[in-house]
């Protein structure tokens, strides 16, 4: 443990030391007190009772519900991600060009779909592809998603790799242009690989949002995780499976929040760019 | 042209039928009140995390990973089917205030871990010099939090507080699932019951949304520039 954990305190003599102790104790007992009070509430409804719980540890149930909601949820978030991060790279570098006319219209299209509700969208593209028929009718609400998803958060990663480009020291681009490139090859040999690696925590940190964000797929009647829960818990056990659900969901943001911080730690190195994640400002920082 | 101004013909019955300025009213009371609620839920926990109570700062440091990694919707659909529905945890006698309220309390307690951690990056802005100068004037721990820390920490919080409130704006559409009134429902009936003028709708809503977030965006960052500690 480091003996300054914070710009507020210094570091505690004994009688100090007295009192956070004291301090620390009467917190763990209020905070047991405040877990036992809701638990008790709990269970006084039934809802600890053994037989709403166990079916989650059960095969049927996992073979059923669980995995194919998780399948549906990992598929709409990769087809995401996969296409967030053409379509950042592609409006990113849109917004890096000195052609006035592509940075114009890249900028609008950023800063528009970043402004908009996610939720919006994806109702807006699954009422649209159903009323256009161009996809099978069942798989309209997959659509939606990735879509909407795809719209949103390749903004955020177009962002992302501007502000990973900006990030980057003045002299690689001047060396680059010392040894006779032209802008748009000193930006794509030297200062978007450079960047890219820098921006990977940060990157992965979006990941997570449109991890979480699919389970808005649920309103538009996209069978991903969270819906297979509700449907199976609409039985009875509907707190224990949207726990179930929620659990599930923090173990894999969890891990990939972890990812990114150990990632950044260890890619520190490998770029002239800052590798702490940062998230990109969810709208127009300067228009 | 014709084909033109009917379709704008039609898109105005359909602005007649549908309140959508009151829908997006109902959006901005969300964030107006989830906005209070996560501000003080999350500086109460921005507190504990920087407190040096180990307990403290372990239970904020739980609440923050907790919610910061469950999807809102989760959130959102648990108020209302648990807490409404399974436990009869009823806030108010009128079904829909009830549940304009549930929505308020999903979207505070998840936006609070986004508030805390803005705040305490705003704290981690703070040099440890500068506390470490406040000590060597004399100041103890009270005027020296008040009069030195603080004031730069808030600054520095303020650019990543104003992305949460924009944040929270957006994400006020997934009251929705609450049935509260609000825009994303209004936009979906809108059109299934108007779909020949689909994209008119989508757009009114989607430039709405830019109407009410840009300003946002704007003034924070200016704020946050105007009030930056040059150092």
């Amino acid at each position: 443990m480091t003996t300054r954990q914070s710009v507020l305190f210094d570091a505690p003599g004994p009688k100090a030391q007295r009192r956070i102790l004291i301090t620390n104790i009467l917190g763990v007992l209020i905070f047991l007190g405040a877990a036992a009070f809701v638990l008790k509430g709990l269970y006084d409804q039934g809802q600890l009772a053994p037989e709403l719980w166990s079916p989650f540890l059960t095969a049927d149930v996992w073979q059923f519900t669980i995995l194919p909601g998780l399948m549906n949820t990992f598929k709409a978030a990769a087809a995401a991600i996969v296409t967030s991060v053409v379509f950042g790279l592609l409006f990113g570098m849109g917004r890096l060009s000195h052609n006035k006319a592509i940075n114009w219209i890249s900028s609008i299209i950023v800063e528009f779909f970043r402004a908009v509700p996610v939720l919006l969208m994806m109702i807006f593209f699954w009422l649209l592809l159903g009323r256009m028929q161009i996809v099978e009718p069942a798989d309209t609400p997959f659509y939606g998603v990735v879509i909407a998803l795809t719209l949103y958060n390749g903004s955020v990663i177009a962002e992302l790799v501007r502000s990973g480009v900006h990030g980057l020291p003045k002299g690689q681009r001047e060396a680059g242009m010392a040894i006779g490139m032209t802008r748009g090859q000193s930006l794509r040999n030297i200062e978007l690989p450079q960047a890219l690696v820098a921006m990977l925590p940060s990157l992965i940190s979006q990941f997570v949002v449109i991890l979480k964000d699919s389970a808005l797929g649920s309103i538009i009647s996209y069978s991903e995780l969270l819906r297979a829960m509700q449907i199976y818990g609409s039985a009875g056990p509907i707190l224990q499976a949207l726990t179930v659900a929620a659990v599930l969901f923090i173990i894999i943001n969890f891990t990939l929040s972890w990812v990114a911080n150990w990632l950044s730690r260890f890619l520190g190195s490998r770029t002239a760019g800052k590798t702490k994640p940062i998230s990109a400002p969810p709208v127009a920082a300067k228009v | 042209m014709d084909s033109l101004s009917e379709y704008f013909q039609s898109y105005l019955t359909a602005l007649e039928t549908y309140d959508v300025v009151a829908a997006l009213w109902v959006n901005i009371q969300l964030t107006f009140w989830a906005g209070l609620g996560s501000l003080v839920l999350g500086t109460v926990l921005a507190l504990m995390r920087i407190s040096p109570v180990p307990s403290f700062r372990w239970a904020g440091a739980a609440y923050v990973n907790i919610f910061r990694n469950t999807p809102l919707t989760i959130i959102m659909v648990f108020c209302i089917l648990v807490a409404v529905f399974q436990l009869q945890l009823n806030l108010s006698s009128d079904f829909d205030f009830n549940f304009f309220l549930w929505a308020i309390i999903g979207l505070s307690v998840y936006h609070a871990a986004f508030v805390c951690e803005a705040i305490r990056s705003g704290v981690n802005t703070v040099p440890l010099g500068q506390a470490e100068a406040a000590r060597a004037i004399g100041l103890s721990f009270l005027p020296a939090a008040r009069l030195i820390v603080l004031p730069q920490a808030f600054r520095g919080a303020i650019a990543p507080l104003g992305n949460t409130l924009i944040a929270l704006t957006k994400n006020t559409t997934v009251a929705t699932v609450a049935s509260v009134a609000e825009a994303a429902g209004l936009m979906k009936t809108m059109i299934e019951f108007r779909p020949d003028v689909i994209m008119a709708i989508f757009a009114t809503f989607a430039l709405g949304f830019v109407v009410i977030v840009i300003p946002i965006g704007l003034l924070t960052t200016w704020l946050s520039k105007k009030l930056a500690v040059a150092r």
